[in-house]
């Protein structure tokens, strides 16, 4: 095993100094130049500094990788964060992170003008045009139980918790995709997901790992999926790990076409639950294409269960979140945390080398989800509590159920929100969908291209998939579903719409 | 209808100056939720149903470009 992450890609750069390492619009950089670059600004870097935070504020682009990977050069983690994130969020995150060094650019570095207790580094200034050569040694000393990076996650209470995550975790997870869907050298990656969302980790240390180029997509193409699949097809795109909602673009557009993508051998996607609609879409242009559904928390390193698809689902089924990867665990736990009955509901608790280390100094939020395994005590181990749910069915395959905090008891019955919208989500004319529980009734928002829908018509349509108690009793359709930070629906903001009778 | 137009695009960002770009992509005015957005009030106020083929960027780059796209629906 390596001892840490540049291990592998100063493999890498050996390997194949000239190859392209990463690509974003008309720039890009070769292995060679990705390390040395990364190296010489390492040297900038404070270096009486070891393990410790280093915001790193920049949009998507070479630049952001260089900055990341020095980084790691230095001795330190690095915390990426969103270049969109309001003005107070920000000071929240900055106040609790601590960091030592902020990286930004000319453009973004008016917005750390009051900040005197930490150091600002403007990556436009710094000249790499003449450097080839350069060796620093610091990074040799980092051990894989030492942080590689911190990652905020929207908490369900709105405040931003810094995850932790040890080279370890990130080693083993990447060791275990490249062996379990077999990528190497050859592979082109194109990456959606932002650099502030954990998901991102995979797709920028399997460049480092294998050698494989990664194209950052424009954002701007998102919002036009047939250009976006011009994109793909024009640099011989080979995998992709998206967010599904990126992927709906496409499907709900219909824009593919027979024997678009000959190249795309793999499509994994995480962070949410796949509308099983969407995915068939993909499927039927697709057909020979690797499907992966993934499924884990920041606080264990990107995934912790796949399932790649092999065989046939209706629109209304559940897809499965499969088996645990390598090195992890799943148990099933109560609400006692001890390990439920075959065939019952359960929490998700994670143990594996996939943990994190801790909530960045929040010692109370870090005991309270990562607890000793309940099953003994010979020895310290620790499970996460995800507040997920999740049971077994018949292949013994996981399925997800929803979360633990959307679970809701309505006229006697035990009721999972999630059900209810995978229900919607597998009808034809419903785009997006959120269903909230507030004042004793089931509602739902929904976005559609069907400009008046007709409640009865979707109600009758929802009892043929649901039992009538779990039937919304309204329906409120909106232009456009409000997404939070992490581009996931904003359960918290549409709560507050519905309390505020806007909806 | 241009000004239809220019209300649509009030309504989809208040905060932009539309008047003084020749660009609203490459500007950045319209990011991704906003094109949706943007979309989907067209579709309501002209009563059509805009096509993945005309959703690409050099539709959405002025309001003459808008004004076309719309006029050919409206055909």
């Amino acid at each position: 095993m390596d001892i840490n992450c540049l291990s592998f890609l100063e493999k890498t750069a050996e390997k194949f100094p000239a190859k392209i390492a990463v690509s974003c619009k008309n720039k890009c950089l070769t292995f060679n130049q990705l390390t040395i670059y990364s190296k010489y600004l390492s040297r900038v870097i404070p270096s009486n500094k070891r393990n410790s935070p280093v915001a790193i504020f920049l949009p998507k682009s070479c630049d952001t990788l260089v900055a990341f990977t020095a980084v790691l050069y230095s001795g330190n983690f690095y915390a990426p964060i969103d270049v969109k994130t309001p003005i107070s969020r920000l000071q929240h995150i900055l106040k609790s992170l601590d960091p030592f060094l902020i990286i930004t650019n000319t453009s973004l570095i008016s917005k750390f003008s009051d900040i005197s207790d930490c150091s600002i580094l403007d990556i436009d200034e710094v000249d790499f045009t003449y450097i080839n050569k350069c060796e620093v040694d610091n990074w040799t000393h980092v051990i894989d139980t030492d942080p590689v990076y911190c990652m905020h996650t929207s908490g369900s209470t709105g405040n931003p918790k810094g995850v932790l995550i040890p080279h370890k975790a990130v080693i083993d997870y990447i060791e275990w995709t490249v062996q379990n869907y077999q990528i190497d050298s050859s592979n082109k990656i194109a990456n959606q997901v932002p650099f502030h969302f954990d998901i991102s980790t995979l797709d920028i240390f399997l460049m480092f790992y294998t050698g494989a180029t990664l194209h950052i997509v424009p954002e701007s193409l998102f919002s036009f999926p047939v250009r976006l699949i011009e994109y793909l097809e024009k640099h011989e795109i080979t995998f992709i790990f998206w967010v599904p909602s990126a992927l709906s673009k496409v499907s709900n557009l219909k824009c593919l076409k027979s024997g678009n993508l000959p190249n795309l051998k793999f499509v994994l996607f995480c962070g949410e639950v796949m509308p099983t609609k969407c995915l068939n879409y993909w499927l039927n242009y697709l057909p020979n294409t690797i499907f992966s559904n993934l499924y884990g928390p920041t606080e264990t390193t990107v995934a912790s269960t796949f399932y790649t698809i092999d065989r046939v689902f209706s629109d209304s089924e559940h897809l499965p979140i499969g088996f645990p990867c390598r090195n992890t665990e799943i148990l099933l736990l109560d609400q006692k945390n001890q390990l439920i009955k075959s065939g019952e509901i359960g929490e998700i608790c994670i143990r594996g080398t996939g943990l994190a280390l801790a909530y960045w100094r929040d010692k109370n939020k870090t005991e309270e989800s990562f607890i000793q395994n309940p099953t003994h005590t010979n020895y310290p181990d620790l499970i996460y509590k995800t507040g997920d749910l999740a049971r077994l069915n018949d292949n013994r395959e996981l399925v997800f159920i929803g979360r633990k905090d959307t679970q809701i008891k309505h006229l006697g019955h035990r009721i999972e929100l999630g059900e209810i919208e995978t229900a919607l989500n597998s009808l034809i004319e419903i785009m997006s969908c959120c269903v909230l529980y507030e004042h004793s009734q089931i509602i739902c928002i929904l976005e559609s291209k069907v400009k008046t829908l007709n409640d009865n018509s979707l109600k009758n349509k929802l009892l043929e998939l649901l039992p009538k108690y779990m039937v919304p009793s309204r329906f409120h359709q909106i232009d456009e579903m409000p997404l939070n930070q992490n581009g996931k629906i904003d359960r918290v903001q549409l709560k507050s719409l519905v309390n505020d009778g806007k909806y | 209808m241009m000004e239809n137009i220019k209300e649509i695009l009030k309504e989809v960002r208040s905060d932009a100056d539309f008047n003084s770009s020749e660009n609203f992509i490459e500007d950045e005015l319209l990011d991704s939720l906003d094109i949706i957005k943007l979309i989907s009030l067209i579709d309501n106020t002209f009563e059509i149903s805009i096509e993945a083929e005309d959703i690409v960027p050099e539709n959405f780059i002025s309001i003459n470009t808008i004004n076309n796209l719309i006029s050919k629906y409206l055909l």
